[in-house]
């Protein structure tokens, strides 16, 4: 699945965006988001408080306990503070 | 509701002309009476603030908006209704976001732009860095619990 991050979150882990694999056991928003605090120094501060993340796939707001797509685009931010 | 208007959403870069977004909603109309336009400005915080850094999530930021703005044409029977977003460094004094709802009456038109404006700053992917005067590094905006929790007036 292809990940974009935006704000903080994407100048702590450092990057705009990537592909990732997940194994199988990871099935939910929120295992995606423990799956990746254990990638990497970036990855933990970023998602240090994993419940402030705020996620969206293909383009819309999900909740943690959201299953994930097989494939698609899964975003990770901050709250937003548009307007 | 049946004749529900056709939001206009725009997620741009560029400066908007607020008296030509109203003309877009009114002209050749006899049936509005009412236009409501909501500016969002760019302030300087008493000084302390060079400019404001917005970041957008290009794709979902015109879908999420599109969906707001099509429920509040599903809410209330407005005539017309367009949402501006911009994006990208913006100075005090610039514009940030234009709301203009156009109704029959003035209720509609009121209480869409405020429904809009509440959504939009909790659930438009957009986010804002502030640029201290001075050249500081600049620091993102916190989100405001009071911004979340005004969304609960206008859950069904």
């Amino acid at each position: 699945m292809k990940l974009v991050y935006f704000a903080w979150v994407r100048e702590r882990i450092g990057k705009e965006t990537e592909t990732v694999t997940p194994p199988g056991e990871v099935e939910t928003v929120a295992d995606l988001l423990a799956w990746l605090k254990a990638r990497g120094d970036g990855y933990a501060v970023a998602l240090e408080h994993a419940e402030v993340i705020r996620v969206a796939v293909d383009h819309e707001h999900v909740d943690h306990d959201a299953k994930l797509p097989a494939d698609g685009e899964v975003a990770l931010f901050p709250p937003m503070t548009g307007g | 509701m049946k004749n529900r208007c056709q939001p206009l959403v725009r997620v741009q870069a560029e400066d908007f002309d607020i008296a030509a977004e109203i003309d877009r909603l009114t002209a050749g109309r006899k049936d509005v009476g009412a236009v409501v336009t909501f500016t969002g400005r760019c302030r300087d915080e008493d000084g302390k603030l060079a400019a404001l850094e917005l970041e957008h999530y290009p794709g979902m930021a015109e879908a999420e908006i599109g969906r707001i703005a099509s429920e509040a044409a599903e809410r209330w029977p407005l005539t017309g209704l367009t949402v501006i977003h911009r994006f990208g460094k913006l100075l005090p004094a610039e514009n940030i976001v234009l709301v203009v709802a156009a109704s029959t009456h003035r209720k509609a038109a009121l209480e869409a732009a405020d429904f809009l404006m509440d959504y939009l700053k909790s659930r438009a992917p957009f986010w804002k860095k502030e640029h201290p005067a001075g050249g500081d590094t600049g620091h993102w905006v916190e989100a405001k619990a009071a911004d979340e929790e005004a969304l609960g007036r206008w859950r069904k």
